[in-house]
């Protein structure tokens, strides 16, 4: 990699939304920027590759949303989610910047899409992007591009040099490149099965990657190495369950299991683990990957009847279909005797009531060891579909601290002068556990746009 | 049901496409695709002809190459579209003119514009390179040439109407008394305005590169238009010879004159436009197994217009007869590959979008639908 110059205003490591959004607004306010991607030019942009819209706060319609969605009911669905892990001072910030996210989009040419009445039914608190992520990806590149930014691919940075907490310069591969200030926004760790095996131990091996294989944390050791401060933990992501034949990396959205209310889920064991008519998806979709992750060899089966067909997002491997329960323990691999006994027992204890899937239902079951408390249906109208599970790891949150500048803390209290940090890399400052649709893409949004205005007020010393 | 390996790659991509649904705002392909659990051939037909490979699912798509899901929805929908104006071409065993479209279609035209030469040098023997006293009738008379292409008119009529019909049969429509209008309306408005052009928000398509556009959508219309008002211009000028007893040649401010500058131009600025987009375009999400129906299409379009007016001019110089003989040859292998090359498009996705129409508005899929397997 040869780059055009060997001093830049503002170096950006990280090509998502979020280092992208960083790079246009210093480019935007007259400073020289050079972005750095990791990935190729073909996987290139992260996990925004996967991501389908962000969260905006907004009073009254906005764009391609639909009523209020306000900063009151915002912050309580962040408070659900996290259980408090936030800091509330970034948290509210994020929030109240993220009203401007779409307009700055739709004004740099990113499409979003039209309320279709659409599969998600996320019209009023959610703002999709046309097409998904990659829409969004390929006309910020085409602006930054317009801009004068110098986009680089397959440019990893494998070290760099930081004296006091003060950005010098840093290293891809042989070539040295230096700039007055520097974004972070290379993204968190999960393709890293190493790392991952530091915080969850040797099971991480049978983790499925579901974003982009080239989020492997090697900037965030960096600066963590360099005295950067922690935030998170590093068993903190975003971990759902997903279909057991899914890609090891990359496997996006598609892999999604979506029935797991409609049936039963047993382990390898063929035992009932936990409660699958605990609530809605996605608060469903987003505990079931640490569930599954629990379970022997890290694997578990949903189990549905013929009811069930249809009537869920269709998943994107066949199921294995069989016509007697004994039969599909067999076909996947589970004792036959002892999922007739689980069956049975189950279908004994699902208690009359009228079943309705759009809403909480309270049909459920009596007197097991793990009872169903919604949508709980006998499963007896052969043929049964088996789906397996995996986890399938979206995003980790072990992160930089930042300041409301995007400033990045120092383990010794001190803030870096010159080094700023945007998206995964530190979205556990606001999201420190647990997931909301879209606020990824929020707080990629509102911090890429802070880190790039003050990494270029620092550059051109205004 | 037919199963080959275009079916089987085009329900592959549908599978996929439909659990991830990402595009569902570009067009009615994905739109379409969300009614449904499994994809037969009947449905994969239906929705091959709904796709316009505008190209922007394919530019927006995480699951592109080099990602191992190989997702490629364009060129798996034009490649199958490939195969299925074969199947339901009539009579059928012409439909294996699609398999090398660009080929027969070439050699078609060599071989009737060779005839016409002929044909106008033996019927004008040494006054071939003359100017005529009542212009091209001088050539080849009006009964002649009426004649000809009455018959081969009839022939083409027939075949387009019988591919047609086997069409509409497979997408599941009632007979065309029993429509809902409305919806029929909603399509054919659709069909006319290339609503699927648009990419889904207005910004145009991703086509010829990444970057959206509408230069398609508009070199698209200037074909089409310039198509009809060439077609009106022929006929107004039958219903002028026949009806009022007003043979040719018209003056350039009559109905047929007017109709047929404006078309030709159109004719001219349209497939040029789109050739030259095409010669521009990504070729990923294009296909591979065109065989180059599109592009020989095009040209015989420009041609047949370019030479039109051509003739126009020269038509009382002695190059009548050469141009004539050029222009009723284009003229006439256009003609014969009408049901047989890429002019049937309009036909099956005018079809398929207002079959579309009827799927959204009822929320339920038509084409498709296996009748024997019932579900609980």
């Amino acid at each position: 990699m040869k780059t055009r110059f060997d001093h830049y205003d503002v170096l950006v490591a990280g090509g998502g939304q979020a280092g992208l959004i960083a790079a246009i607004v210093a480019a935007e306010k007259g400073a020289r920027v050079c972005l750095l991607e990791g990935a190729p030019r073909t996987h290139r942009g992260g996990n925004t590759r996967h991501t389908r819209n962000l969260r905006p706060m907004h009073i009254g319609p906005l764009s391609v949303l639909s009523g209020t969605y306000d900063e009151a009911e915002y912050w309580d669905d962040l408070m659900r989610v996290t259980k408090g892990k936030t800091n509330e001072t970034l948290a509210r910030m994020t929030l109240r910047n993220s009203t401007e996210a779409v307009a700055w989009l739709e004004q740099r040419g990113v499409q979003f899409q039209p309320p279709l009445g659409g599969t998600l039914h996320l019209g009023r608190t959610n703002a999709f992007f046309m097409g998904g992520g990659k829409q969004l990806l390929n006309a910020l590149y085409r602006h930054a591009e317009k801009l004068g930014v110098e986009v680089h691919y397959d440019a990893m940075v494998s070290s760099v040099d930081i004296a006091d907490g003060e950005f010098k310069s840093l290293q891809v591969g042989e070539h040295t490149i230096s700039a007055k200030a520097f974004v972070a926004a290379a993204g968190g760790f999960e393709a890293n099965i190493e790392w991952l095996k530091e915080a969850w131990g040797d099971i991480a091996e049978n983790f499925l990657i579901r974003g982009t294989p080239y989020n492997r944390g090697d900037l965030l050791r960096i600066l963590l190495d360099a005295g950067a401060q922690q935030i998170g933990e590093p068993n903190q992501c975003h971990a759902v369950a997903i279909d057991g034949r899914a890609p090891k990396f990359d496997g996006g959205i598609c892999t999604r299991v979506d029935c797991v209310s409609l049936g039963i889920v047993v382990n390898k064991n063929a035992e009932r683990f936990y409660d699958e008519g605990e609530d809605f998806w996605p608060k469903r979709y987003a505990i079931w990957g640490r569930l599954v992750a629990d379970q022997p060899d890290q694997v578990a089966h949903v189990i549905i009847d013929q009811k069930a067909r249809g009537a869920f997002m269709p998943p994107v491997f066949p199921p294995v279909v069989a016509n007697t329960i004994g039969e599909l323990a067999e076909k996947i691999g589970l004792d036959p005797a002892t999922l007739e006994k689980t069956v049975n027992d189950y279908n004994a204890s699902v208690q009359p009531g009228q079943f309705d899937h759009t809403e909480l239902d309270g049909v459920h079951t009596n007197g097991l060891a793990v009872n169903k408390t919604n949508w709980a249906r006998t499963l007896d109208h052969p043929p049964y579909s088996a789906y397996s599970l995996r986890p399938g790891i979206t995003f980790t949150y072990l992160g930089v601290e930042v300041s409301e500048k995007a400033q990045m803390q120092m383990a010794n209290g001190t803030e870096s002068s010159n080094i700023f940090a945007a998206g995964e890399i530190m979205a556990g400052n606001v999201l420190g556990q647990g997931y909301l649709a879209g606020i990824g893409m929020t707080i990629g949004n509102v911090f890429g746009r802070i880190a790039g205005s003050e990494a270029a007020d620092y550059a051109l010393n205004r | 049901m037919r199963s080959t390996d275009k079916t089987t790659e085009a329900a592959r991509v549908m599978t996929i496409c439909n659990a991830c649904r990402y595009c569902e705002g570009h067009c009615a392909v994905f739109q379409a695709m969300e009614l449904r659990l499994e994809f037969n051939s009947d449905t994969l037909d239906y929705l091959a002809n709904l796709c316009h490979n505008c190209g922007a699912c394919y530019h927006n798509c995480q699951y592109a190459p080099p990602h191992e899901f190989q997702l490629n929805v364009p060129a798996a929908m034009a490649e199958l579209r490939q195969e299925n104006y074969g199947v339901y071409a009539w009579p059928g065993f012409m439909g294996r003119l699609f398999a090398n479209n660009g080929l027969w279609v070439s050699l078609l035209s060599v071989i009737v514009i060779t005839l016409f030469f002929g044909a106008s040098a033996i019927l004008t023997g040494a006054d071939f390179f003359a100017a005529h006293e009542n212009a091209f009738y001088g050539v080849i008379s009006h009964n002649v040439l009426a004649t000809l292409f009455g018959i081969v008119g009839g022939f083409v009529l027939l075949a387009l109407v019988g591919s047609v019909v086997k069409f509409w049969r497979t997408m599941n429509l009632p007979s065309p008394l029993m429509l809902d209008y409305p919806r029929v309306m909603q399509g054919i408005k659709d069909a006319l305005s290339l609503k699927y052009l648009d990419g889904g928000n207005g910004q145009g398509c991703s086509y010829p590169g990444e970057t959206p556009s509408m230069a398609r959508r508009w070199f698209h219309q200037m074909t089409f238009w310039g198509f009809m008002l060439c077609f009106a211009a022929t006929s107004s000028a039958t219903i002028l010879h026949y009806g009022f007893d007003l043979p040719a040649p018209y003056g350039y401010l009559s109905l047929p004159k007017l109709f047929g500058i404006l078309g030709g131009i159109g004719l001219i600025v349209g497939p040029a436009g789109l050739l030259m987009l095409k010669a521009k375009a990504d070729a990923a999400p294009k296909g591979k197994t065109n065989k180059g129906m599109d592009v020989s299409f095009l040209v015989l379009l420009f041609l047949t217009s370019f030479t039109g007016l051509c003739l126009m001019v020269v038509r009382d110089t002695h190059y009548v007869g050469m141009m004539l003989s050029l222009h009723l040859g284009v003229v006439m292998t256009l003609f014969l590959s009408m049901p047989y090359g890429k002019f049937i498009h309009g036909f099956y996705r005018l079809i398929a979008l207002i079959v579309f129409a009827v799927e959204k508005n009822d929320h339920k899929q038509v084409v498709g639908v296996c009748q024997s397997k019932k579900t609980i």
